[in-house]
């Protein structure tokens, strides 16, 4: 494995199926009474959050605790990002305190990368803007091959707003390296031009959504839309939303959370069986657990923080990936 | 390199005869449970506990740890396999409190192993007692832990490496010293 994980595109097929079986041994540890192995024991981690988040921000936390890291975790509101500081320095600051990795939110696509240059620490994306939230694609591929076994061949839609989501970018790497047919789907306003290059199909209309096996359903993004994008809410809802209608009683049903009810998703398919919405935020755990053994402890894992180096930030000439 | 065979199937087996006998001897009328560490020490608690449970003519827990979250070179390593390594979940699904505990493992070396899995074992609980049963003991300890029951003691250089096999996996019961050059040390479990 890569030291940092900015993206899917950084794992093979091997990396992957090697955290997912990681993540199953961390299920076992999450069951216990006590749910903690010393394996990080002494070392830092530092989450660095530019944008608000409940459920990645506290499963990294939780995540690192259990593995007996010690954890910092930090905000934009209320640190010295209010006072302007740069997040260059800001990242500077931080590394002096020797991090064995950080955990990094941005609203900016590619900051996580940037990051990634400026710091000895094993870098985790989690979320850069519209680019990539890969730990969510990992755990979106854990919840989804513990009910159905296997992943090979599987045909997922990602249906709603994938122009502004980092989910679907992620979710559709991983998807397709791990063998399955993706189709996203949504309004053309909403669906970026070129995606097919990722390795998908596309589709205007939820015409074929019967033959999908997996309904994964995007949050419509309103605070990162300019407006014009959709004529109304009301207007894709009718057009795109998932019901109890358009929902096959054997097709599973995904979502990234936090769920629009009633725009992507109507409540009734919410709360079926065939949702898989609360096994994904409890898969966040053990797969965030899985990651950071995986990058800190595991086969050629990283050193960083192992050796505290004075930074010679500006200098750092490692290979970054596209 | 040259490899000399020291204990053969019927050694292993009668060994492990042996070993249930002296752990019933030994803990007869106490709670008792096997546990063993992964990998080929599990196949070994799975029979022990068998033969225990047979002579003490009740059932006998049997539970396996798996040691990689315990281990005190994490991160040290050098990367060995690129296919990765084998993971395993631990199970100890039976409550320890109250009972006496025994680990089991192929081969003890340095005693890192032993000392992982009983820190594994004390996240599940408080178990009255532990002990530890080993296939070989080869010596070479670094740290002040002693086996309860000894299949054999196996007198090695550092150079050489003792090999357990079980039918379970490797399709023979046999445990033997390879000796060579070429060899690297490597831990029985991996």
């Amino acid at each position: 494995m890569k030291r940092h994980l900015l993206s899917i595109d950084d794992l093979t097929r091997q990396d992957i199926e090697r955290i997912l079986r990681r993540a199953e041994s961390f299920a076992e540890v999450s069951g216990r009474e006590i749910k903690k192995v010393p394996t990080l024991r002494g070392r830092t981690i530092v989450n660095l959050f530019y944008e608000s988040s409940t459920r990645t921000n506290s499963s990294f936390e939780l995540a690192a605790k259990r593995l007996s890291a010690d954890l910092v975790s930090i905000k934009a509101q209320g640190s010295s990002v209010d006072k302007g500081e740069s997040l260059k320095d800001t990242v500077q600051t931080l590394s002096a305190y020797d991090p064995a990795a950080i955990v990094f939110r941005s609203p900016n696509a590619g900051a996580a990368a940037l990051v990634a240059r400026w710091t000895s620490a094993s870098v985790v994306n989690a979320g850069d803007g519209k680019h990539e939230h890969p730990t969510q694609a990992l755990l979106d591929l854990y919840t989804l091959r513990r009910r159905t076994g296997s992943l090979e061949g599987l045909r997922v839609w990602i249906v709603g707003d994938v122009l502004h989501s980092r989910v679907a970018r992620s979710g559709v790497l991983a998807f397709a390296r791990m063998g399955c047919h993706v189709t996203v789907c949504g309004p053309p306003t909403l669906i970026p031009r070129g995606i097919e290059a990722l390795g998908c199909e596309v589709s205007y209309t939820l015409d074929g959504l019967g033959d999908a096996d997996v309904v994964y359903a995007l949050r419509m993004q309103h605070e990162r839309m300019s407006g014009g994008e959709i004529p109304s809410l009301r207007e894709y809802a009718a057009r795109y939303q998932i019901d109890g209608r358009r929902l096959g009683p054997s097709q599973l049903l995904m979502h990234p959370g936090p769920v629009n009810r009633g725009v992507e998703l109507a409540a009734e398919v919410i709360d079926s069986p065939q949702a898989l919405i609360t096994q994904q935020v409890e898969s966040g755990v053990v797969v965030r657990m899985a990651v950071l053994y995986e990058l800190l402890a595991g086969q050629g894992g990283g050193t960083g923080g192992e050796q505290s180096q004075a930074l010679t930030v500006s200098e750092r000439t490692e290979p970054q990936p596209a | 390199m040259s490899q000399k065979v020291v204990l053969d199937r019927d050694d292993v087996r009668r060994t492990l005869v042996r070993i249930a006998h002296e752990i019933v001897e030994k803990n007869g009328g106490e709670s008792l449970a096997i546990v063993g560490i992964h990998r080929r020490g599990a196949f070994l608690a799975a029979r022990l506990r068998d033969q225990v449970a047979e002579l003490v003519g009740e059932p006998v827990p049997l539970g396996d740890v798996d040691i990689s979250f315990y281990r005190d070179d994490v991160g040290l390593r050098e990367p060995a396999d690129p296919a990765g390594p084998v993971v395993h979940a631990s199970h100890v699904d039976f409550p320890v409190e109250e009972t006496t505990v025994v680990l089991v493992d192929d081969v003890l070396f340095t005693g890192r192993t032993a000392r992982a899995a009983i820190d594994a074992l004390f996240d599940y609980g408080r178990p009255k007692r532990v002990q530890l049963a080993v296939l070989a003991d080869r010596g070479h300890r670094e740290l002040p832990i002693r086996p309860d029951y000894v299949g054999k003691n196996l007198p090695t250089a550092r150079s050489e490496r003792v090999d357990v096999h079980v039918e379970e996996l490797d399709g023979e019961d046999e445990v033997s010293i390879v000796t060579g050059s070429d060899i690297t040390i490597r831990r029985t479990e991996a």
